[in-house]
């Protein structure tokens, strides 16, 4: 009899066991709510597919009366744009920060405390001081995803940078480098896979910071759509809505894989 | 003259002597052995030699002039691992030490210039056996290629000393034997004066011109840690060519003590 930690799936079968429980969900999902439909018709907690889809796509195919837009469309291009400029500069200064923290002592010694202390501040706690510095606008929403994840990123980054191997540092000033040499052509190509990956990790909790955000203060955005109809119990639009940024989120992370093992083959060979 | 020189130097980590009162000159074209148990202080002589550290006290002196504590172009190194670059491939990190010294900001060379270092690099690649491996990445190089190719990348930058730490530590044992004769040519071939850590006597006696052991020459067992290691043993072997020194007297009795250690 085989060890149970022995046995492998197959390649299809492997598939098949992973979309099985995603199945379970979605088919214990219908008879509950077909079980509560039949009790009462005008049940507003588990809506049936054919609710949602109604629904939903009224926020698809018609416009806004108020703004002329097509409801998911100006809420997903208001929430993308937010995450998209947050994510943006949280990995350049990321990049650029950990670069400096991770190669040059002196640095490292100035900002690396500094940056201990920012991380451990709870970024929702500080939203407060960003409506009130910022106002109400994007610049709030934008600055709440930075300060959410940019900490996190420069640590993770200075200290794999610091991490590389000394006998490569020293090898590269043998061959004549000197330390922006050294941080350019050594650290800095090393450093990039490392940052997509960190940038994967770290999309979740920007997505977190953005909903929370927006659902606090917004005129348009996914986060503020689903609170805005929470307050009608619109199941029917809320839970569509988070399939959408699932989706969202899925297709972002695939793009940041596929993005690494193109640009840096070099980092994938032993995973091959 | 010598062209590397130490002159009585101590390194102290705290109150921990790794190395005392080490003297010794190294002369150009030898190719220098460093053995000794483990703790005994090689790396931290080699670490010296390439500039990673600085004496506590004493000396450095290369061509005569006070070795700067940072590593340079001027000292070339192989280590056991890590010495290559795994983001370039193998003709890139040739060209790395061409490309440092003339495109100090893009680090890319363009048109004749490149064209130059691109076959100096080929030459050389050739020249230890990875000519046909030109566009590889390391991570896809054995791990005696790999040490080939920081050879050969060390090379080109035309070192005055190469240091060698442990190198051939981590291969196996037909694969060394392929190294140590690789090795012994491009040692022949550029002139070059080599110092190499090693683990292994018969390797230390078979590629050295001269061969050193390090130790401590005193104990103390209260306070191990109080006394460094020194250059205890120093032999010259003059029965290889490439030695542009006579070899200074050995007694012949120091052979045998330092096999059976």
């Amino acid at each position: 009899m085989i060890r149970l930690i022995n046995l492998h799936p197959t390649r299809g079968s492997g598939v098949l066991l992973g979309v099985l429980p995603l199945l379970l969900i979605l088919l214990f999902y219908t008879g509950a709510s077909a079980a509560r439909h039949a009790e009462n018709t005008s049940d507003k907690l588990l809506p049936t597919f054919s609710q949602m889809v109604e629904s939903t796509g009224a926020l698809v195919t018609r416009t806004d009366p108020t703004t002329g837009d097509i409801p998911l469309v100006a809420d997903t291009s208001a929430s993308l744009t937010r995450l998209g400029i947050g994510l943006a500069i949280a990995t350049g200064s990321a990049l650029v920060l950990g670069l400096v923290i991770g190669t040059l002592p002196l640095i490292r010694s100035t900002l690396g405390p500094l940056v201990g202390v920012i991380a451990v501040i709870p970024p929702i706690a500080v939203l407060p001081i960003l409506f009130i510095t910022f106002g109400l606008g994007e610049a709030s929403k934008i600055a709440l995803v930075v300060i959410g994840i940019m900490p996190a990123m420069i640590r993770d980054l200075s200290a794999f940078i610091a991490q590389l191997p000394q006998e490569q540092i020293i090898k590269a000033q043998t061959l004549g480098a000197n330390s922006w040499q050294v941080m350019m052509r050594v650290a800095l190509p090393q450093a990039l896979p490392r940052l997509i990956s960190i940038v994967r990790l770290q999309l979740g909790a920007a997505w977190v910071f953005l909903i929370a955000a927006e659902a606090i203060a917004a005129d348009v955005g996914l986060g503020y759509r689903i609170f805005l109809v929470r307050r009608y119990m619109s199941m029917d639009i809320i839970l569509p809505y988070v399939a959408w940024i699932s989706l969202l989120a899925i297709i972002m992370d695939y793009a940041l894989v596929r993005l690494s093992r193109i640009a840096f083959a070099w980092a994938h060979e032993g995973a091959r | 003259m010598a062209l590397m020189s130490f002159r009585n130097v101590w390194v102290e980590y705290g109150d921990k002597i790794v190395l005392e009162r080490v003297s010794l000159d190294i002369h150009e074209g030898s190719f220098v052995s460093i053995i000794g148990p483990s703790g005994a202080g090689k790396s931290t002589f080699l670490r010296l030699a390439l500039g990673q550290e600085g004496p506590t006290k004493g000396e450095v002196l290369l061509g005569g002039e006070p070795l700067r504590p940072e590593p340079g172009p001027d000292r070339g190194v192989v280590f056991q691992r890590y010495s290559v670059f795994p983001h370039l491939t193998v003709l890139q990190n040739v060209l790395f030490g061409s490309e440092c010294a003339q495109a100090p900001f893009l680090g890319k060379l363009f048109g004749s210039k490149r064209r130059q270092a691109r076959e100096e690099s080929a030459e050389m690649l050739a020249s230890v056996g990875l000519g046909d491996s030109l566009n590889v990445y390391p991570a896809q190089l054995s791990g005696g290629m790999q040490q080939r190719l920081a050879i050969a990348q060390a090379l080109i930058k035309r070192p005055r000393v190469l240091l060698l730490d442990e190198p051939f530590g981590a291969l196996d044992p037909g694969i060394r034997m392929d190294m140590h004769a690789l090795v012994t040519d491009v040692w022949k071939a550029h002139g070059l004066t080599i110092l190499m850590v090693t683990h292994d006597l018969k390797e230390a006696f078979a590629l050295g011109t001269r061969v050193m052991a390090f130790d401590k020459r005193r104990h103390d067992p209260q306070a191990p840690h109080r006394f460094g290691a020194t250059a205890v043993y120093d032999v010259t072997l003059d029965r290889k060519e490439g030695a542009n020194r006579p070899s200074e007297s050995v007694p012949d009795a120091a052979l045998p003590a330092l096999g059976s250690r």
